[in-house]
Order: structure tokens, then C-alpha cells, then sequence
């Protein structure tokens, strides 16, 4: 479903990703997991061309993500993307920060825009809080609408970079709910997270970066009790001990 | 000791609601001009086409480089010769020149003001530049430059005084005017520096009833 194959990017003479690949089958859930600085951010931007790469090449259905021929708005629509800090439209209200994008970029009618973002609402738990404006949610409630957001394009692939890090720690089970239903559901996903209980649980894989490189890759049961290398060893000693 | 005699601004009530009149009228069209050229040039300011940026650039810093009173006189003059413009439609294209440019400043700080997130989330959904633009960042944006934007209608109506000297008819150069035949000269700029702050003032509390109202709409 997703390809990641030789990409390489520098910011300046500063080379944040080194020769990365990778390829995620569909309904596969990815923990891309690393220190801070690591290139994660990085690396799952550039699967939705928010980043742009220096070479190498991203495919996700089939689609060449970084190809100039290819319409990236287009290829967005197909993949899902909820930020750390959510970047809810805070003058639209929930239920119009779901409908905007299906309306201006698909064309839907407003009332079958509004029929899928209050079902989409609803599933998420938010059903008495579609007029309410992003200012008045909770964090854990922002990023549930972020998520109605991105899913109201009806994508095959989800990104997630850090959704739950900028949440206070009661939040941080709903949102991860959201995204534990998605897996069930068959979604394809990338998550870049700090939740290793939760990337534990409902990952395929595990994704281990460090330094712009991927360092390892292991089932979950195998990363968290016996990594193969050093530096993941390193790594799990310091956030596990914590 | 000088003899004060009011009666000067009773007699001439006419001269100076005229003036008035004028001087709102020049600075409602001037900016009403102004504010397309503001987003313009605003827009220009942030493109990443270099030469569009660079004619907006230039245009933005020589304005607000050049007094008014100096621009006022080479429009007047220099354009003049080669456009009849009079002075009326001289003072207005002038005015609109001066303003548009810190308009485009004020356009360019509300978009740029409005967080980078904004975008990247816009074209996340597949958005394109435009639609992003559209849809997501101006509508933002022009809640954060209303502010600005009213005290730059404030500052142009105050700035006006300054087409008396092309010989534009407003609320000043009818005092000018006043004074040479009446000699009372104190009395007429007492009372011209009060109706100039009415008009301000009344301005400014419209404006802020205004923002009040679109505040409380905001949530
Ligand atoms: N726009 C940018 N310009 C310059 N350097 C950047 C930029 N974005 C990221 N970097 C650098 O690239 C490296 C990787 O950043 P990235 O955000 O991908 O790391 P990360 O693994 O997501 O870290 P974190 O866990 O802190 O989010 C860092 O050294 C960062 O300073
Ligand atoms: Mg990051």
C-alpha cells in the first residue's frame, strides 16, 4: 500500500533521512518509533508530500507521491493526516471542519457532506458537538474531530505524527481509541508515537529510527523484548525505565 | 492681545460641513481604492514569483519611503503632465497610491500571521494553493487585519488635509480659504482640528462596535 524506497533529504547540509525504505502492506499499522530528532516527523511528511524529498521515491497505491506529474491534491485525498497539534480551522465548527474539504475539493452536495461528518462525529463520540467551535473542545475532543477530518476524505491510508503527545494524559485513551478502531476496521496506518504500550498492542510492526536511518524493524513482541540492535536496546532502557 | 470672534464658524457653517463632507468623500474612495491594491500588492509580497514579490516590494518600500505631501505634488505635476487627472481625481489617485501601500503590509502580516498549520492541514485534504488560500487562510486573515485596516481608514482621513495643497476642495483648504478673507485665523483652525476629531472619533467608535459584534460571533 505504501512504498518508501531510497529517499534521501537534507535540510541545508544537514541530512535528516539516509537511504530510507520501507513499505507498509495494506491494512498494516506501522509504529515508527525513534529519539527525538530522528527524522520521524520527517519521514512521515514526506509520505504525503508535505515534505518534499531529494530523491528516492514514495508510492502509496500505486501513486508516486514526489513525481511532478502526479496531482498531489489528488493523492492526498486518499491519505489521512492528523498532526500533533491538531491545526483544527478555529473559526469553523466541528462539524464544518469535517465537511469543508469533501465540499470545496470532492464537490459533495453540503447535505451528503453533512450526512458523513456528523456519522463520522458520532462514531467518534463528538454526536453533541457538531456546532461547537474548536476553542470550546477539549484537546482529546480536537483531535477526534481531526481525525473525523481526515477520514471524511475516505482515505485508504492514515498518518498520524505524535496525536496524542500534545494531550493531557486523561485524553490521551480516547484518541487512541480512535485509532485502535481504525486498525480493527482494516485501515492502513503509519503512527509515529511515544505510546509504546500502545504501539505494543495494535502495531504489525515496529518501526525503529534513529539518526535519518531505520535502524531496525520487528514484530512488536520481538522489538520490545529482545532488539536485535544496540541502539534500540539504548533507546527502550531510557523511555521504558520512565 | 488678540480678540477671539466665534461668530467666524457660525457664518460659515456651510463652508465647513462642505469641506467635511468632501474630505469624507475623497477618503471613502481613496480607500475603497486603496484595499484592492493593499491585497494586491499584500498578496504580491508573499508570492513565490520572483519578479511579482520584487514589483511588490518596491512598490510598498518607495511609498512608504515618500512623504505623502511629496507624492501628492509629483502625481499632480509630473503624472499630471502626461494624464489630466485634476485635482480631485490627483488627490484620490494619490491618497490610494499611499494608503494601498500599507494596506499591502497590513494584508501581508494577517496572512503570515495565520498559523503554518492552517495551510498544511488545508493541504493535507488535498486542498489545493488556492483553495487553501480561499477557503481556509484569507477568511482568517481578514478577521486579523479589520483592526489595522480601520485605523488606516482613520489615519487616511486626517492624511487628506494634506491634498489642500494641489488644491483638491476639502474640509482644509476651505479653511485656508476662510482664513485669507476673514482673517480669523485661530478660531477657524480651533474649530477645523475639533470636526476633523469628531469625524475620527465617531469613526473609530463605528469600528469598534463592529469588531465587538463580530468577536461575539467568533465563539
Ligand atoms: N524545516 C526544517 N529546517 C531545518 N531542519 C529541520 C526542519 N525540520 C526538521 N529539521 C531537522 O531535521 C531533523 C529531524 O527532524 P524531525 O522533526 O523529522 O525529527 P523527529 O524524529 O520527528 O523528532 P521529534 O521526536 O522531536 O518530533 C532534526 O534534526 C530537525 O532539527
Ligand atoms: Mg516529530
Amino acid at each position: 500500500m505504501i512504498t518508501i524506497k531510497n529517499v534521501n533529504k537534507s535540510f541545508g547540509d544537514h541530512q535528516v533521512l539516509t537511504d530510507v525504505s520501507l513499505e507498509v502492506p495494506k491494512s498494516n499499522v506501522i509504529a515508527l518509533i525513534g529519539p527525538s530528532g530522528a527524522g520521524k516527523s520527517t519521514l512521515i511528511r514526506a509520505i504525503n508530500a508535505l515534505e518534499p524529498i531529494d530523491n528516492g521515491e514514495v508510492t502509496v497505491d500505486g501513486i508516486s507521491i514526489h513525481n511532478k506529474k502526479t496531482d498531489i491534491n489528488v493523492a492526498r485525498t486518499n491519505i489521512g493526516f492528523v498532526f500533533q497539534s491538531f491545526n483544527l480551522f478555529p473559526f469553523l465548527t466541528a462539524l464544518e471542519n469535517v465537511t469543508m474539504a469533501p465540499m470545496k475539493v470532492k464537490g459533495l452536495s453540503k447535505e451528503a457532506a453533512e450526512k458523513r461528518g456528523k456519522e463520522l462525529l458520532s462514531s467518534l463520540g463528538l454526536a453533541d458537538k457538531f456546532d461547537a467551535f474548536p476553542n470550546r473542545l477539549s484537546g482529546g475532543q480536537q483531535q477526534r474531530v481531526a481525525i473525523a477530518r481526515a477520514l471524511a476524505m475516505d482515505p485508504n491510508v492514515m498518518l498520524f505524527d505524535e496525536p496524542t503527545s500534545a494531550l493531557d494524559p486523561e485524553m490521551v485513551t480516547e484518541v487512541l481509541d480512535a485509532i485502535r478502531k481504525l486498525a480493527k476496521d482494516g485501515m492502513t496506518m503509519v503512527v509515529v508515537t511515544h505510546e509504546m504500550g500502545f504501539a505494543k498492542e495494535i502495531c504489525d510492526e515496529i518501526v525503529f529510527m534513529a539518526e535519518g536511518k531505520i535502524v531496525e524493524r520487528a514484530a512488536p513482541s520481538k522489538f520490545f523484548t529482545n532488539p536485535d540492535t544496540q541502539r534500540a536496546q539504548d533507546f527502550l532502557s531510557k523511555v521504558l525505565n520512565h | 492681545m488678540y480678540q477671539y470672534d466665534w461668530s467666524v464658524i457660525s457664518r460659515n457653517m456651510d463652508v465647513f460641513i462642505e469641506g467635511a463632507l468632501k474630505t469624507l468623500e475623497l477618503s471613502a474612495i481613496s480607500i475603497l481604492l486603496a484595499i484592492p491594491i493593499g491585497i494586491i500588492f499584500g498578496l504580491g509580497r508573499i508570492s513565490k514569483n520572483k519578479i511579482i514579490f520584487y514589483i511588490s516590494s518596491a512598490y510598498i518600500e518607495i511609498i512608504r519611503g515618500v512623504p505623502l505631501l511629496v507624492l501628492l505634488i509629483w502625481i499632480f505635476y509630473v503624472l499630471g503632465q502626461f494624464f489630466s487627472l485634476g485635482s480631485y481625481w490627483g488627490s484620490i489617485v494619490g491618497l490610494a497610491i499611499f494608503a494601498g501601500a500599507f494596506i499591502a503590509e497590513i494584508v501581508r502580516s494577517g496572512i503570515q500571521g495565520v498559523p503554518k498549520g492552517q495551510m498544511e492541514a488545508a493541504r493535507s485534504l488535498g486542498m489545493s494553493h488556492t483553495k487553501a488560500m480561499t477557503y481556509i487562510i484569507l477568511p482568517q486573515a481578514f478577521r486579523r487585519v479589520l483592526p489595522p485596516l480601520a485605523s488606516q481608514f482613520i489615519m487616511l482621513i486626517k492624511d487628506s488635509s494634506l491634498v489642500s495643497v494641489i488644491a483638491a476642495t476639502e474640509l482644509t483648504l476651505n479653511a485656508k480659504n476662510l482664513v485669507a478673507t476673514s482673517f480669523r485665523s485661530l478660531e477657524v483652525w480651533t474649530f477645523v482640528a475639533l470636526v476633523y476629531f469628531i469625524m475620527t472619533f465617531s469613526l473609530s467608535l463605528i469600528i469598534r462596535y463592529f469588531e465587538k459584534r463580530l468577536s461575539r460571533s467568533d465563539a
